[in-house]
């Protein structure tokens, strides 16, 4: 793809980008409570300092200056005051985003790694014992709910058999200096295998049932993809050669049959946005999901704002990725 | 020129097609079954006060966690025990069939409504009207659904109404590219060009000449989206934005259970069975549908 395309393609993210920011903006202007009220809470203030209050949130101007200073405010990360925390809502999102990210890469690797072999091992055995359970295991992966598969994991591993832990992310013994916010990798630069081995215990149950929707749409995806390449001259080619199947299958034909999997892998990882916030509660995960869900309750509303924009521009960035992954994999495409 | 007239063009073909159509989708005996199920679940839901055993928001503190009726300290008549405050919980699921499938029926006849009318107009008229939609198309698919739905219901308060709503703002963006994408493809046909050139308006072409062609794969996408939007449902209530107590609906049951599991397992495991059949049936009834109607994009 040409750079000129690339920019296009950028410059084309902006209005989207500008319109996700306005319903952001809308849906917190438009939320009943002054927000004002719900900072104050309890506290007598008098009407003066109501008054200025009102006017350092910039609460008495018109709304459509409070949404360009929205969008002036949000592009330096300055999403205001989080009322619970005392603390700046940037800092309190940064402090949650490390645990949140882990989870998903994890649960990602996760997907990856079990949707490629047994999609490629389906359409291999096509119409066999294997192929049928894989595909009624992939429509009970679309079909359960993930917080109810979560639930069922821990009654039986962490409740039944006691062989994983119920919640968190680490137990409170284990204490890890905080260099990125990442576990897996604090552990190992503070030399603690220990904890490194704990730190991935807890991860398990989460990241199954955080990848769980994802490995059942992978695995299509391979099947099918896979299929569609073994149907290639190509690949008849290969094999009347004399190569051996293995050959054909995972030098010739497995490379150009992940194309489709890469992207929607890509694509679907914006969808794991949404299963955070699921999954981070049934497992007490101390992630930015979980925090979204408790701001709601505590109505602390600028930090719910500030959330729901970041994971939307992840979301537009990610397809966007997902998009120039397709083009660059696959150079018929034309964007 | 009437309707009248020229309405016989292209409805005997249709019929036609969707008769071999349904022949088509009742060979299909799994997906046939699942129908059922989903019809099983929908009279259980209209029938509810008729069939559940007990009335669902009758506590009962002595009846605290009572074990399903096989389990040692069951009863019969609560045969699948009771939740945290005594209530039965095959009542509730009955009941909370009500709210999934009302949900589910509500926010895709909405979402098609609308994702057909904005569909076609941006399809037909082209120019500046699909630009305009186009771009809300994209800005709503800017959001993870579930968290679009969340923000809303944080904006909006709980409520049935309310749910609706928020699944349905971001919903209709499916139904209307499919609508869009198929306007596109039919509107230059010749028996559109024919009721152009016999002095049909815009309205009637649309309505009359195109929509009814395009319908197949609008009801598939939205038969199998339905599925989702009960997913969605189920998630919003679990974590505590959709129906309120003591209204009963799975996900709230689902979370009610949590402070039980390791007691009593009965609790959650019920309500969440009821979704994952509910939600199964669906789908493989609509990967019937989907076969049979529109087998263009089966696998």
């Amino acid at each position: 793809m040409s750079l000129g395309k690339l920019l296009e393609r950028l410059i084309q993210l902006i209005p989207v980008l500008l319109g996700v920011s306005l319903i952001v903006f809308v849906m917190l202007a438009l939320t009943p409570g002054d927000p004002v009220q719900i900072m104050v809470g309890e506290q007598a203030i008098t009407p003066e300092q109501e008054a200025e209050l009102r006017r350092d949130l910039g609460l008495d101007r018109p709304m459509v200056e409070r949404f360009f200073l929205f969008i002036a405010n949000a592009v330096q990360f300055d999403f205001g005051q989080s009322f619970y925390h005392g603390r700046p809502v940037a800092d309190v999102i940064a402090e949650r985003l490390p645990a949140t990210i882990e989870l998903s890469l994890v649960a990602l690797i996760v997907a990856l790694a079990t949707a490629i072999p047994l999609g490629v091992l389906a359409a291999i055995r096509k119409n066999s014992i294997f192929d049928r359970l894989a595909t009624v295991g992939s429509l009970l992966g679309v079909s359960l709910p993930g917080f109810w598969f979560g639930i069922l994991l821990i009654m039986l591993f962490a409740v039944h058999l006691q062989i994983l832990p119920v919640s968190g992310r680490i137990g409170y013994a284990s204490e890890v200096p905080t260099v990125t916010g990442f576990l897996l990798i604090d552990t190992l630069l503070a030399g603690d295998f220990a904890a490194f081995g704990e730190a991935l215990r807890y991860l398990i149950l989460p990241a199954i049932t955080l990848g769980l929707p994802m490995t059942a749409i992978l695995m299509r995806v391979t099947r099918a993809s896979m299929l569609e390449v073994m149907r290639q001259d190509y690949i008849t080619f290969a094999e009347a050669k004399g190569l051996s199947h293995r050959r054909v299958i995972f030098r010739h034909a497995l490379k150009n049959a992940l194309i489709p999997t890469v992207s929607v892998a890509a694509i679907e990882t914006g969808s794991l946005l949404g299963g955070n916030m699921i999954v981070e509660t049934v497992f007490g995960w101390p992630g930015l999901g979980r925090l979204v869900v408790e701001s709601i309750f505590l109505r602390n509303y600028p930090l719910v704002q500030a959330a729901v924009l970041l994971y939307a521009i992840t979301y537009v960035l990610l397809n966007f990725v997902a998009d120039i992954l397709y083009t660059v994999l696959n150079p018929r495409v034309k964007l | 020129m009437t309707d009248a007239a020229l309405a016989p063009t292209s409805a005997p073909a249709a019929d036609s097609l969707f008769r071999r159509n349904l022949r088509e989708f009742r060979r299909n005996r799994l997906a046939v079954a699942s129908a059922l199920v989903v019809l099983l679940f929908v009279v259980m839901a209209v029938a509810a006060p008729l069939i559940a055993p007990q009335d669902p928001n009758a506590t009962d503190l002595f009846r605290r966690l009572q074990p399903p009726a096989w389990i040692e300290g069951g009863d019969w008549a609560f045969p699948l025990g009771c939740d945290g405050l005594g209530r039965d919980i095959l009542s509730r699921i009955i009941y909370g069939a009500r709210i999934s499938i009302f949900i589910g029926i509500a926010v895709i006849l909405l979402a098609t409504g609308v994702g057909i009318l904005a569909g076609l107009a941006a399809g037909y008229f082209r120019g500046w009207v699909d630009v305009v939609i186009g771009r809300i198309v994209d800005i709503l698919l800017g959001f993870p659904y579930l968290i679009f739905a969340i923000g809303l219901m944080a904006m909006m308060g709980p409520g049935l109404v309310n749910i609706v709503l928020a699944l349905a703002y971001k919903e209709w963006v499916i139904p209307c590219r499919v609508v869009r994408g198929e306007t596109l493809a039919v509107r230059e046909l010749e028996y559109v060009e024919a009721a152009r050139a016999l002095g049909a308006g815009p309205r009637h072409i649309m309505w009359r000449e195109i929509l009814p062609n395009i319908l197949s794969p609008v009801i598939v996408v939205s038969t199998i989206r339905m599925a989702n939007v009960i997913i969605l449902e189920a998630s919003l209530s679990f974590l505590g934005l959709g129906v309120q107590p003591p209204t009963a609906s799975w996900g709230s049951m689902v979370s009610d259970g949590r402070a039980f599991i390791l007691e009593s397992w009965w609790v959650s495991t019920f309500p969440g069975l009821a979704i994952l059949l509910l939600v199964l049936a669906i789908n493989v009834a609509s990967q019937g549908l989907r076969d049979a109607f529109d087998p263009r994009f089966s696998e």
